[in-house]
């Protein structure tokens, strides 16, 4: 199977599990979601991941990668060097608040075309019009231009559809998108929510989708684990998750939706 | 590999600086004290060495528009002299602490750990004696000189700014920015000098700006112990540092104490614009409507 395997991530931070053996896959071409409330490790998941976790965190388990290209048994066991070859090259992440995640003092060119030129070799000028052909691809307005302005310039829809650009700039093949939509409008989420899920279908990308929102979740995923304490209490396909929970708290966690069923719910993408 | 990256922010940007009135007059003056340096032969003044007891101490007037010294020497010329020494030392010592201590202190408080414990420790040991001090202890160490009360003043102020530059980025490693950075496979210094150096620049800028006045001053107490610039050597730190002795004499101070002001004001003005200059934040003004 392509994409990622976690298998037993467990993370130990000052004598307490913050995550206590996640087992989560992520396949490629699809959207994984992962829920819970606030507090119980998701955020850790993806960081742990990426080999980002707090300083001192003691961290064991497996996390297999393969993109039928390059496979890693387990990027946990991976020394720095390598590592940094596969962050943003084969996995990337999106943050929460796109205002946070792009570095204020450089162009959206510059935090575009840095990491292509380091991974991919490509000169200044080819990677600037990949830049601006993936501004076209996220579709924020006028891509040229956008290269030589600046984070502050843009509003927080368009900031994170830049945000994503960055972290596909490379072709990774699993993204790991952290609450994405959880600091926009509702307007503007579902923009963003559909291109994840555009990225996903043309791209073959394995997205593991970090969220409190269920709605959110019942809209772009295909899997959905829900997460407790640290370890994960359920994990199946989403129809079954979200209309059939078999945990009582994927049941609480489902019930805590508002009544009106949201978009997506039942309907069978294909 | 760093050099493109700057030639491309000082093509673009820094002449944005120059724009502003308050950096055009801190560029004025500076500008008008190089000239002051590089033309002082050719001003017709007196010799700034030359003593004449029976005109000492006198009151500033038309023959000494400045007064004169307890020597007798026209305060005007020393003054105008005295930049020659004092401007370019001031600008090395300021150039040199701030780079040194930046560096250090970003180190320190990027990696943290054993490096973030040694580092400062070594900056608490500087901090644990009075600064000028130590400076005569390295100074005197090392014998008089003064390349060495240069090097001495570098081993004194550079934990100024490192303990300044270690809390900012302690501040700003945390940002979401700079672990984005990372996982778009930034190492460790290319995150501190692409993500965390930007921007936390402007405080230190700040900081080594409002150093100047005190570097000068510094070096006038080495120069006055015999550490730094050889008595009769006109430089505004040991006028200043002569003069306030002489208390009913408030020329004698007053106009080098001047000079030193104008100079550090003159830094400040251009530090301010080019910390919005830098800033996109606060630069879109001076690049012309960019929406």
């Amino acid at each position: 199977m392509t994409g990622l395997e976690i298998r037993g991530l467990v993370l130990e931070l000052g004598g307490r599990r913050i995550l206590d053996g996640v087992d989560v896959t992520v396949p490629a071409g699809q959207v994984t979601g992962l829920a819970g409330e606030s507090g119980s490790g998701k955020t850790m998941t993806g960081l742990t991941v990426m080999g980002l976790q707090p300083a001192g965190g003691r961290v064991t388990g497996t996390v297999a990668y393969d993109d039928g290209e390059v496979q890693v048994p387990d990027l946990l066991a991976l020394r720095p060097g390598a590592l940094n070859r596969m962050r943003g090259r084969r996995i990337a992440m999106v943050f929460q608040d796109p205002t946070a995640s792009l570095q204020p003092m450089l162009s959206i060119g510059t935090q575009l075309t840095d990491h292509l030129r380091h991974h991919l070799g490509l000169s200044r000028g080819a990677a600037r019009t990949r830049a601006a052909e993936l501004l076209e691809r996220v579709r924020v307005p006028d891509p040229e231009a956008a290269l030589r302005r600046y984070p502050h310039q843009f509003s927080g829809g368009q900031l994170q559809r830049i945000a994503i650009a960055v972290a596909i700039a490379c072709e990774p093949k699993v993204l790991i998108a952290d609450e994405p939509t959880t600091a926009l409008d509702v307007t503007v989420q579902a923009g963003v929510l559909r291109l994840l899920r555009e990225l996903t279908d043309d791209l073959g990308l394995a997205v593991l989708l970090v969220t409190h929102d269920l709605g959110v979740m019942s809209a772009v995923a295909d899997t959905v684990a829900v997460m407790r304490h640290g370890a994960v209490v359920e994990h199946g396909p989403r129809y079954q998750v979200i209309r059939e929970p078999r945990t009582d708290y994927a049941k609480e966690l489902v019930e805590s939706l508002p009544h009106t069923p949201p978009p997506g719910v039942g309907e069978d993408r294909s | 590999m760093t050099a493109v990256p700057l030639r491309r922010r000082s093509a673009l940007r820094v002449p944005a600086a120059w724009r502003r009135p308050a950096a055009l007059g801190g560029a004025v003056v500076l500008l008008a004290w190089v000239l002051v340096a590089l033309v002082d032969p050719l001003l017709g003044l007196q010799d700034p060495l030359r003593r004449s007891i029976d005109v000492a101490l006198q009151a500033p007037s038309a023959a000494h528009p400045f007064g004169t010294d307890e020597l007798g020497r026209d305060v005007l010329a020393r003054t105008l002299w005295g930049v020659r020494a004092s401007l370019p030392l001031a600008v090395l010592l300021v150039a040199g602490s701030l780079v040194v201590g930046s560096v250090l202190g970003a180190i320190a408080g990027y990696l943290g750990g054993v490096v973030d414990e040694v580092i400062m420790r070594l900056a608490d040991l500087v901090f644990a004696f009075p600064t000028i001090i130590l400076a005569m202890v390295v100074a005197a160490a090392l014998g008089p000189s003064l390349a060495n009360a240069v090097l001495a003043l570098l081993v004194v102020s550079w934990p100024n700014y490192a303990r300044v530059m270690r809390a900012l980025v302690l501040g700003a490693r945390g940002q979401e920015y700079v672990v984005a950075g990372r996982l778009l496979g930034a190492g460790p210094f290319t995150s501190l000098r692409r993500d965390v150096l930007p921007n936390v620049s402007a405080p230190m800028l700040v900081l080594a700006m409002l150093d100047f006045g005190n570097q000068i001053l510094l070096l006038a107490g080495l120069s006055f112990l015999g550490l730094g610039a050889v008595p009769p050597t006109p430089e505004w730190g040991s006028m200043v540092a002569d003069g306030v002795t002489q208390f009913s004499s408030w020329w004698l101070a007053t106009f080098p104490g001047l000079a030193i002001f104008s100079v550090v004001v003159a830094f400040n003005l251009i530090g301010d614009s080019l910390r919005d200059a830098l800033d996109p934040r606060t630069a879109g003004a001076v690049q012309g409507s960019s929406i």
